[in-house]
């Protein structure tokens, strides 16, 4: 029951590629959730501790890390066919393109209806402020970022009750337009709704929901993907057609929500905003439970800036938030911009505003039996007595601590260290030979073998 | 099995490390939240008095099947009416220690409440003991 949702297989969306990927180590020392191993010279992302944050991505120098995507082609099995799009695609977009422009792109690319992501973000908060009126527990952690979710579960498995189960604004937007548009006589099987993803982790939440039976997006296509179809459009001269199926509802609250702060400016009570996935971990690991406590509300996203740090994004994150900013102040000023809210009764809160049971999936524990538990730790960190405490990344794990994790859950042994291989071979206990084996067996044979094509070598550019 | 800290006193800045580090221990060995907060909460309070109000000391934190122990030992002043520093509110910290955001005077009591057994001994002039025991299950 507890640990309901603990062997479930969670679905990534990223991969490596392994042909293309050179055992090089940078995605495994940045991984938050050391998921990655090196074997046979390729990187290895561990299933239940990846968060998705999509931090290896960023950091792999040959692009080996793949983001997965549906098939555009698939839009076309149905007659409708929405987008979902988030405020950063617009926002990356220099201010000179007219919003109009990017409609009527997305338009030729397919789409027959096109709305915006946050057009329900006042159904979101009216549901958190719902959530916060009836759940005493704080401070409220935003389940608005997949990757911080998942983070939790993993990593802090006791702040699971915490999280404010709310559904964000994609789902709740998903929801409101299949409904919308089944009300308007469309049958269900007709109407395909296509999200506009700026992450692996919106990815990997829509096909393996935490919390929510089923989405209610079919499918997702990769922001970067429609930014480069888009701008191919806009280059072009094309006779403008009939504009596409919209609405407009899009608020200065809205076009921030997915920005830093976007969720804080409406908390009453005390509330943080953190960006990056590195400065979460660091503010969740050392916290004292006492000091929390004193929090109301937590805003956590895994990205820098946010959504406009989101993997996928093509453009500058700070000149993407710093247009989104503008653009909110714009529809500030207008009149309407209080009104711009859902007021038709297709989205209801009580049946679409929140979501189930989110369980632990907690990757620190050693064991589930107690002694158990308590003998592996010890024998952990008696290893570590004798690691060097170098986290080099040589044995194929992160670092020393991992290493020593990995050895006492059977996943590793204590010569894979070179250090330690140095070490025993002094001592007579392995031979020059074994060593090297090991060694290839992490590293893949001829890893090690002169090569001048990497960066900063003779031929770095080839 | 044994965790042993050194603490320095008056190093506010790494206030808490102890508890954090027991903190991850507790979470690879999958302690219930609930016990492992109340286990958190008293052996940061008792860090930060070593901090706080003695020149050194040392945690040791004894696991078994059945409950932790923590034994806080430090050299420093030792205190004076131990079952007046126990009260609520009562705090000799320094203006400069309170403003600091430490001080508040409910360190011991909170200790007291979060832990299942509390032993304090003292020499004044010397130093001081304290003693936490919290059990794993609930104990009668
Ligand atoms: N380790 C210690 N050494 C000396 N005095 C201490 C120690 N721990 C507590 N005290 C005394 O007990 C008082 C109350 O402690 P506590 O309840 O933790 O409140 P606070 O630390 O906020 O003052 C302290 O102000 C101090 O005078
Ligand atoms: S997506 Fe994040 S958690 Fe997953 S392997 Fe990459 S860095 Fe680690
Ligand atoms: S901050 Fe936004 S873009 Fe980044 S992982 Fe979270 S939801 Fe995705
Ligand atoms: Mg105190």
């Amino acid at each position: 029951m507890h640990d309901k949702n603990q062997n479930r297989d969670f679905h990534h969306a990223l991969t490596v590629h392994n042909d293309l990927c050179i055992g090089c180590t940078h995605c495994m020392t940045v991984c938050p959730t050391q998921a990655i191993r090196v074997r046979n010279g390729k990187a290895i992302i561990t299933a239940n501790r990846c968060v998705d944050c999509g931090e290896c991505y960023k950091a792999c120098p040959v692009s080996a890390i793949v983001v997965e995507q549906d098939d555009l082609e698939m839009i076309f099995k149905f007659p409708v066919r929405v987008i979902l799009i988030p405020s950063v695609l617009i926002g990356q977009f220099p201010k000179k393109i007219m919003t109009s422009s990017i409609y009527n792109a997305l338009k030729e690319i397919g789409f027959t209806h096109i709305y915006e992501v946050e057009n329900t973000v006042d159904m979101v908060l009216e549901a958190g402020r719902q959530y916060m009126h009836e759940q005493k527990e704080r401070p409220m952690i935003s389940s608005y970022c997949p990757a911080i979710v998942r983070l939790i579960q993993v990593k802090y498995p006791s702040l699971i009750g915490n999280i404010m189960k709310v559904n964000p604004p994609i789902d709740m937007s998903a929801m409101y337009y299949r409904e919308k548009l089944k009300m308007s006589g469309i049958p269900e099987d007709q109407i395909g709704l296509f999200y506009a993803t700026p992450c692996a982790a919106k990815i990997a939440a829509v096909k393996s929901p935490v919390g929510e039976i089923e989405s209610a997006v079919t499918g997702v296509i990769n922001i970067n993907f429609l930014y480069n179809r888009i701008l191919k459009f806009l280059q072009r001269k094309y006779t403008e057609s009939k504009p596409p199926e919209t609405d407009d509802l899009l608020s200065s609250r809205g076009i921030l929500w997915s920005l830093t702060r976007g969720e804080v400016i409406h908390s009453n009570g005390r509330a943080l905003a953190i960006d990056g996935i590195k400065n979460v971990n660091e503010f969740l690991e050392n916290i004292e439970n006492e000091k929390l406590d004193q929090i109301d509300f937590l805003e956590l996203r895994a990205c820098d800036e946010s959504c406009a740090g989101g993997i996928l994004i093509s453009g500058n994150r700070f000149l993407t938030v710093e247009r989104l900013k503008n653009r909110a102040e714009e529809y500030k000023a207008r009149e309407d911009d209080k009104n711009r809210k859902l007021t038709d009764g297709f989205l209801n809160i009580n049946e679409h505003g929140f979501l189930g049971d989110i369980g632990p999936r907690p990757m620190a524990k050693l064991d589930e039996d107690f002694s158990a538990a308590l003998k592996k730790l010890e024998r952990q960190r008696r290893i570590m007595c004798f690691l060097p405490g170098f986290d080099c990344g040589g044995c194929g794990a992160p670092d020393c601590q991992t290493l020593s994790e990995d050895i006492v859950q059977g996943n590793g042994q204590i010569s894979q260290c070179i250090f330690m291989q140095h070490q025993m071979i002094k001592q007579n206990v392995l031979s020059q030979s074994q060593a090297v084996r090991i060694t290839d067996k992490i590293w893949g044979e001829g890893r090690l073998e002169k090569n001048c094509n990497k960066l900063g070598a003779e031929d770095e550019n080839n | 099995m044994q965790v042993r800290h050194k603490i320095s006193g008056g190093d506010f800045a790494r206030a808490g490390n102890v508890a954090s580090a027991v903190k991850k221990i507790l979470r690879q060995l999958n302690i219930e939240h609930s016990v492992s907060k109340r286990i958190v909460i008293a052996l940061y309070e008792g860090e930060v008095n070593v901090v706080a109000h003695a020149y050194s000391g040392v945690i040791e934190v004894d696991i078994d099947e059945e409950k932790i122990e923590t034994k806080i030992t430090d050299k420093g002043p030792g205190i004076l009416d131990i079952e007046q520093a126990m009260e609520e509110g009562f705090s000799t910290a320094t203006p400069q220690v309170r403003e600091m955001g430490f001080g508040a005077g409910m360190g011991l009591a909170n200790m007291k409440k979060n832990s299942d057994s509390m032993k304090i001994s003292s020499i004044p002039g010397e130093g001081t003991i304290v003693e936490l025991v919290t059990y794993l299950k609930p104990h009668a």
